[in-house]
């Protein structure tokens, strides 16, 4: 327990989700994680945008920047390619992620920048108090979904996978240790990775539905939920209705701000030795 | 051999960028800007620097403010659609005061409008685009070596004063090559922002309710320190109380109230005895220029007034200026913006005369003269 205290700011705890919230169990893997890796504090820098998940890194013990709706990613990709040797995470919920940070969520994919992306996916708006979010599964109800969402939802791993992230995995929180195991290995996977953690918002999405309590709920993830090793061996008829947990996906390619680097030393090098005229602009700074 | 070169508003703004420390630059291509990010483009890998093109242009000013919490200096271009999606992460560094440069080269709005003609609509929009009381500078050159000079000063008032500062060009102005004379980088006085020295007790928004600027420390750095949108106390921590609230806002825009003589600028000629001020910035001060020159050759005592700096908009001098003069002609490329302050400024003293050109040209000199010596309204 100390190991994961001190990564903390524990004097800005308790938390404000609501009692049974999944988010702080996948808070604690998340810490978990960074603690068996012995992540140095002061090279650790968690971003987030906006919703409950996004309130996660103002209890956390590193550089945290809370920015604006959707934008993590963005605000995070300045800051790694500004300062590679920083590990850099960005915690961000199912709507800041797919709905209004879409476009970063799959540009950041493609360019494999070294960021670690964990979503809160409880598949609602929490913070607005419930309205149907692009992970909202057909047919459950929100408040702007009155009559059962009519709209399709994502598979977030196939397009994390899809738009080119190296490293991607799945877990609830029933499913605790495994996400713990993801997010260590997707925090060590040099490169764009996401660990989508599915977890419960007994307030909104569970009231709505009538999925009954926290309990409740976390048993409702654990039923839709079959290991990605197992169904590899099941028929396709028996994992309708389910998800995937586990990795889903781990194939290292090059990273963007290496990749940056190496360029811009090829460039300096060539500029260095090159005697045809004078510098015109500019001054060293790293 | 003297620094003389034949250069574009928009290269010589990057090289005032440059001179000034810009060390990272992210950016989304756009008319009539994009000569800026090419040369960032090229430049910055050779002096350590970063240079990204970014998904879109909300993505760039989200890409700058990260790596500027990171120490570095930090730019983005763009023109009016671009700016308009900037416009919320731009709230988000006034309130979080991290220090940004923004260009906009405006063109013809609202929307795709005209995308290689100049404009002057975005005046308003660069002070109160953002929701909510904010600070902001917006600086206006009015040729090529002013792209320099002021881009070289936004940086300067965004390090000190933790704020973000619009350099705002129009189509002319970024793309008019004109021979620049520029200054010997050893002379320019470079700004940098004001940092802690020590984690201990360093609280990341502890200032002077009175304007006070707070010690901006580094991400990566041992601070450990937490910024966000939302309302904070000096703990960098969000708070709801009314209280924080409100001194907290008085403080973000009194902070530039107070160093407004130090940012304040502008550029007069022949306004000792005139009768007629005319005031104009950018390209269509340049076509007033010549409008007052050719109406002093023909013996009426026309002025020039022109702001550098736009808001905050050198209120006392030119109010000096105003209340001797008998008409106040404001030319500007858009339906009354710059106007507006003005008219503000000089309240009933003296008739101000509006002329507003858009229809996606530059003004001739020959239409503000016309003006100046009675012509039609």
């Amino acid at each position: 327990m100390s190991d994961i205290l001190k990564y903390f700011r524990q004097n800005r705890l308790p938390h404000i989700w609501c009692p049974g919230c999944g988010h702080g169990t996948a808070t604690g893997a998340l810490v978990r994680a960074i603690a068996k890796l012995k992540l140095d504090k002061n090279k650790v820098v968690v971003v987030s945008g906006i919703g409950c998940s996004s309130r996660a890194p103002g209890y956390l013990d590193f550089d945290t920047l809370h920015t604006t709706h959707g934008r993590a990613l963005a605000f995070a990709t300045g800051i790694k390619l500004s300062r590679p040797d920083l590990k850099v995470i960005v915690l961000t919920g199912d709507g800041d992620c797919t709905a209004i940070g879409g476009n970063h969520f799959i540009h950041a994919a493609r360019r494999n920048i070294d960021i670690t992306t964990i979503i809160l996916n409880n598949n609602i708006y929490g913070m607005t108090s419930g309205q149907y979010s692009p992970m909202t599964p057909k047919g459950m109800l929100g408040t702007t979904a009155p009559y059962g969402n009519v709209e399709r939802c994502f598979d977030l791993a196939k397009l994390a996978i899809a738009a080119g992230a190296t490293y991607v995995g799945r877990a609830t929180t029933y499913h605790a240790t495994l996400l713990e195991d993801l997010i260590g290995k997707a925090l060590i996977n040099k490169g764009f990775s996401v660990v989508e953690a599915v977890d419960q918002c007994p307030t909104y999405m569970g009231r709505k539905n009538k999925l009954g309590t926290a309990v409740d709920m976390l048993n409702w993830l654990k039923d839709r939920a079959v290991n990605v090793k197992a169904a590899a061996v099941m028929a396709p008829e028996k994992l309708e209705g389910k998800f995937l947990v586990g990795e889903l996906y781990n194939q290292p390619e090059p990273e963007f701000t290496a990749e940056y680097m190496a360029m811009a030393e090829q460039v300096r090098r060539k500029y260095d030795n090159f005697q045809g005229g004078v510098r015109e602009c500019g001054q060293n700074s790293d | 051999m003297t620094n003389a070169k034949l250069m574009q508003g928009n290269e010589a703004c990057t090289l005032g960028a440059l001179a000034a420390g810009l060390d990272f630059f992210a950016g989304y291509p756009i008319t009539p800007s994009t000569e800026i990010a090419e040369l960032c483009a090229e430049e910055l890998p050779k002096i350590g620097g970063r240079f990204i093109q970014m998904e879109d242009e909300i993505g760039s000013i989200a890409a700058i403010i990260g790596a500027s919490l990171t120490g570095r200096k930090v730019m983005t271009a763009t023109s009016g659609p671009g700016f308009s999606l900037m416009q919320e992460n731009l709230g988000y560094a006034g309130i979080a005061e991290v220090p940004i440069v923004i260009v906009n080269v405006q063109r013809v709005g609202p929307s795709t409008g005209q995308p290689t003609s100049p404009s002057q609509g975005d005046v308003m929009q660069s002070r109160w685009g953002t929701h909510g009381d904010h600070p902001v500078v917006v600086l206006a050159p009015g040729n090529v070596k002013e792209c320099y000079e002021l881009t070289f000063k936004a940086f300067n008032i965004a390090e000190q004063y933790r704020v973000p500062v619009i350099v705002l060009m129009d189509e002319v102005i970024g793309h008019m090559r004109e021979k620049v004379i520029l200054p010997d980088i050893a002379t320019l006085r470079i700004v940098n922002r004001k940092e802690p020295e020590t984690p201990a007790g360093y609280l990341p928004y502890e200032a002077d309710d009175d304007g006070g600027v707070p010690l901006m420390a580094r991400f990566g750095q041992g601070y450990r320190f937490h910024v966000t949108g939302l309302f904070h106390d000096d703990t960098g921590f969000p708070s709801n109380k009314s209280d924080i609230t409100n001194r907290f806002t008085r403080r973000l825009l009194r902070k530039v109230e107070k160093a407004e003589p130090a940012i304040r600028e502008y550029f007069t000629e022949s306004t000792d005895d005139c009768d007629i001020l005319v005031v104009a910035f950018g390209s269509s001060a340049m076509s007033s220029l010549s409008a007052v020159r050719k109406a002093r050759a023909s013996g009426i005592k026309a002025g020039l007034f022109r702001p550098k700096t736009i808001w905050p908009f050198p209120e006392d001098s030119f109010k000096e200026l105003a209340a001797k003069a008998k008409r106040v002609i404001v030319p500007e490329m858009n339906l009354g913006q710059l106007v507006l302050e003005i008219e503000r400024l000089v309240g009933c003293k003296a008739p101000v005369e509006r002329l507003s050109k858009v229809n996606g040209e530059l003004f001739k000199p020959e239409e503000i003269l016309s003006r100046i010596m009675g012509g039609a309204k």
